[in-house]
């Protein structure tokens, strides 16, 4: 498809046919774009509306959802304030911070090496190896999730976050050395080929020609591999326990369901502070993200 | 299992030295060197005069061996039992097909140590692993030592064990790099399906928790407890209908929706498609369970803006509990597919428009000189060309909401309750029910059994989607 390059758009000339046909079909043409802009727009408020409606409760003097509105009347930080000094925020976001940097430093490393080696080397096994990978990469994560949980428990190795890390790389990892070897097998071979001649080692070769060219499907695994752990809950909450060790997800989910804390305009502003950076990357990255989901159907 | 029982007694070696007439001349038939490595790994080899291979082999046989005898308790001197004298290998299969015979009593001398069934479980699945692997060295031992000396038989060369290695060694390379991701998937996602898949076969509850009670296998009783007993029954199937409706609603709503943003989006008529563009995607930018939550206030039935809105505009006479009112389960469920559409639509937007803008204008141009329609056009190019590329994600996307666990838990908790259930509200997903089933209800034998199914399910339509893709062929 990429093939035929999209053509730069230059409208047919309309046919003319005479005055008062041009003026009717004009008219309704501008009818057709106004109503076309009226719908965007309505759809744009649904968008937009819930969004604003958190952050300006965020801002919004204390107090529980009964009073919580898009535009507060005197706005106030109190509750960013109340955030980070009444609860345990902070420590949350670091949890997260911890657990996504370990996640994404393992999966991309892990996934490329392992993507790598099924495309460019054959061995024995292999084919076995890719139809367990793709036979594993077809169970939910939580599925496994659940049964390490069962473990965990009478091993007593709940309530560590390397512990949830590690679980999380796992889960990912059939997925992701999948998107690295469908990425690595549409790489020329004939570079590699060209550094063997010249005496480079198999990991040199790795390192110094195939890695800087899977440099798009790294970022595409570096930012999911980071992003989910700051979205993902259902793992945390099965392996995580104590006060100390929850990650934000869990926290804010726990403020909102908590009955007999009435603060939501303290949950507005933590949701604000999770949400922001990470839409923000999404939002400059989108490229990446879009074509990286493609990639990954494709490949199955 | 059994091929490899051999290794787990301290066989006194017979015979491990066939020096004798020493050079097993070419005329030892093919199948004796092999049937030596059986009886003794390495055997075989040392007869085809390859020391470095037969200690390799045999280094082997003697690790599970001594392995064996330390963990056990071999030398007490009492009458042998498994449970007090195995080691690794014995106890842990007499675990894994006993699950412990020694409940936790109440004794004189206090609380008794009872066996704890699911560590044995989880014990006996690593040494039976441990075994699988030692089975398969055996295997490859064997089969060395037959074909190494059918290959002496007739004529071929002999190879020293270092070269033999060699070679290995450079064939290993892939082996090596791939093991630090194999140990983790091994220990992380391979064992825990197998347990998974155990523990659906035992009656390991919350009346029956280790280490106070031992579990016991049940066989399939836990698959009859869903499939037969009435109340299990009809919220199973209760639960799986409404998963399928929603999957397919989900999906088609959001593709829907995102197909037709999309070629408004590509139109000319539109001012700024840019700014439009960026606006709508926010939903799928913000985090989902952010937005999931903001929606689970928003909809609140007692404090909630919407309810409120409402009755003042009259619309309603009192305030609407959306997601809490039993006597209205597919309000609940109407309004988890509108906030689904919300959070879904972006990302089939986005899909598309990258389709959109690689058609060529060509194609609209020549369907325009045909006299086609702006519809004919949408019909007939468009969409086709869409729909080849966006398939496979169309059927992910189905997949997912199949197993849309963060928008219903979020949004509902599964609520309304239903009070025809079993431990499930009206918009639970199969999922949901399975995450309260284990962490909530502690029937994790139910859970597992469910675990099963869902895996099941969504396993079928992934390979259909495979079929279709090109990933087997180029296995």
């Amino acid at each position: 498809m990429a093939a035929t390059p999209a053509k730069t758009g230059n409208r047919p000339p309309a046919p003319r046919r005479g005055g008062t046909v041009e003026g009717r079909q004009r008219v309704r043409e501008g009818v057709t774009t106004a109503l076309m802009h009226l719908q965007l727009l309505v759809v744009a408020v649904i968008v937009i509306y819930p969004l604003m409606w958190v952050v300006g409760s965020s801002f919004g003097p204390g107090g529980g959802l009964a009073n919580a509105t898009p535009i507060p009347e005197n706005a106030t930080l109190d509750n960013y304030i109340h955030l980070f000094t009444q609860t345990d925020y902070g420590r949350w976001y670091l949890n997260s911070l911890y657990v996504a940097t370990l996640n994404m430093v393992g999966s991309v490393a892990l996934s490329a090496l392992c993507g790598w080696v099924f495309s460019r080397i054959r061995f024995r096994g292999r084919k076995a190896s890719m139809l367990g990978i793709l036979i594993l990469q077809m169970f939910p994560s939580f599925l496994t999730a659940i049964a390490v949980y069962m473990l965990f428990l009478n091993f007593g190795l709940l309530d560590s976050l390397t512990g949830l890390a590690l679980v999380s790389i796992a889960a990912a990892l059939p997925y992701n050395t999948w998107l690295m070897k469908g990425y690595t097998d549409n790489l020329p071979a004939s570079l590699d080929e060209a550094a063997a001649l010249d005496g480079a080692g198999r990991l040199t070769i790795f390192r110094r020609i195939v890695l800087p060219l899977m440099r798009p499907m790294l970022t595409f695994v570096a930012i999911t591999s980071f992003t989910v752990p700051w979205m993902d809950f259902i793992l945390p909450r099965l392996l995580l326990q104590s006060n100390s060790k929850q990650t934000v997800a869990l926290g804010l989910f726990q403020m909102i369901t908590d009955q007999y804390s009435n603060d939501f305009t303290t949950f507005a502003a933590g949701a604000v502070v999770l949400a922001v950076p990470i839409t923000i990357l999404y939002i400059v990255l989108q490229r990446h993200l879009v074509t990286g989901a493609m990639a990954g159907a494709e490949k199955g | 299992m059994t091929t490899t029982e051999t290794s787990e007694h301290p066989v006194p070696a017979p015979d491990r030295a066939p020096r004798g007439p020493g050079r097993a001349g070419p005329g030892t038939p093919a199948p004796v060197p092999g049937l030596a490595s059986a009886l003794v790994w390495g055997a075989g080899q040392l007869i085809n005069r390859q020391a470095g291979k037969a200690a390799f082999f045999f280094a082997f046989f003697a690790g599970a061996v001594v392995w064996e005898i330390a963990t056990g308790n071999y030398y007490a001197g009492m009458e042998f039992t498994p449970r007090s004298n195995g080691g690794f290998f014995v106890k842990g299969l007499w675990g894994l097909t006993t699950l412990g015979t020694q409940p936790r009593e109440m004794t004189l001398t206090g609380l008794t140590e009872g066996d704890n069934s699911i560590v044995l479980m989880a014990n006996g699945l690593i040494a039976f692993l441990t075994l699988a692997l030692l089975a398969i060295i055996w295997i490859w031992s064997i089969r060395d030592a037959a074909r190494y000396r059918a290959a002496l038989n007739t004529g071929g060369a002999a190879e020293s064990s270092r070269v033999y290695f060699g070679r290995i060694w450079e064939g290993a390379f892939a082996y090596i790099v791939l093991s630090p991701g194999l140990i983790l998937l091994v220990f992380m996602s391979v064992l825990p399906v197998l347990f998974g898949i155990l523990v659906a076969f035992t009656d390991y509850n919350r009346d029956n928790l280790p280490p106070k009670n031992l579990v016991h296998w049940v066989g399939f009783e836990n698959f009859a407890t869903i499939f037969a007993v009435p109340s299990w029954t009809a919220t199973f199937t209760g639960i799986l209908v409404w998963t399928l409706v929603w999957a397919v609603l989900a999906t088609v709503t959001t593709y829907a929706a995102g197909l037709l943003l999309a070629v408004m989006l590509a139109s000319r008529r539109i001012r700024f498609p840019r700014m439009w563009r960026s606006v709508f995607l926010l939903p799928w930018a913000v985090p989902a369970i952010v937005s999931a939550l903001v929606f689970r206030s928003m909809f609140n039935g007692q404090f909630g803006p919407v309810s409120q809105w409402l009755v003042d505009i009259g619309l309603t006479d009192e305030r609407v509990y959306w997601f809490t009112d039993p006597t209205q389960p597919n309000l609940a469920r109407g309004v988890a597919l509108l906030v689904n559409l919300w959070l879904g639509f972006p990302f089939f937007m986005a899909l598309v428009g990258g389709v959109l803008a690689n058609i060529p204008d060509s194609y609209y141009e020549a369907a325009r000189i045909d006299g086609a329609g702006p519809v004919q056009q949408f019909r007939y190019i468009t969409v086709p060309i869409v729909q080849r590329t966006v398939t496979p994600l169309i059927i992910l996307s189905f997949v997912h909401n199949f197993n849309n666990f963060g928008v219903i838990y979020f949004l509902t908790e599964g609520g309304p309750d239903n009070v025809d259930y079993r431990f499930a509200g009206s918009t639970d997903l199969l999922v949901t029910w399975l995450f309260k089933l284990t962490l909530d209800n502690r029937l994790y034998n139910i859970g597992a059994v469910m675990s099963l199914v869902i895996f099941l399910i969504v396993g079928a339509i992934s390979v259909l989607n495979l079929n279709r893709t090109k990933a087997i062929r180029e296995l």
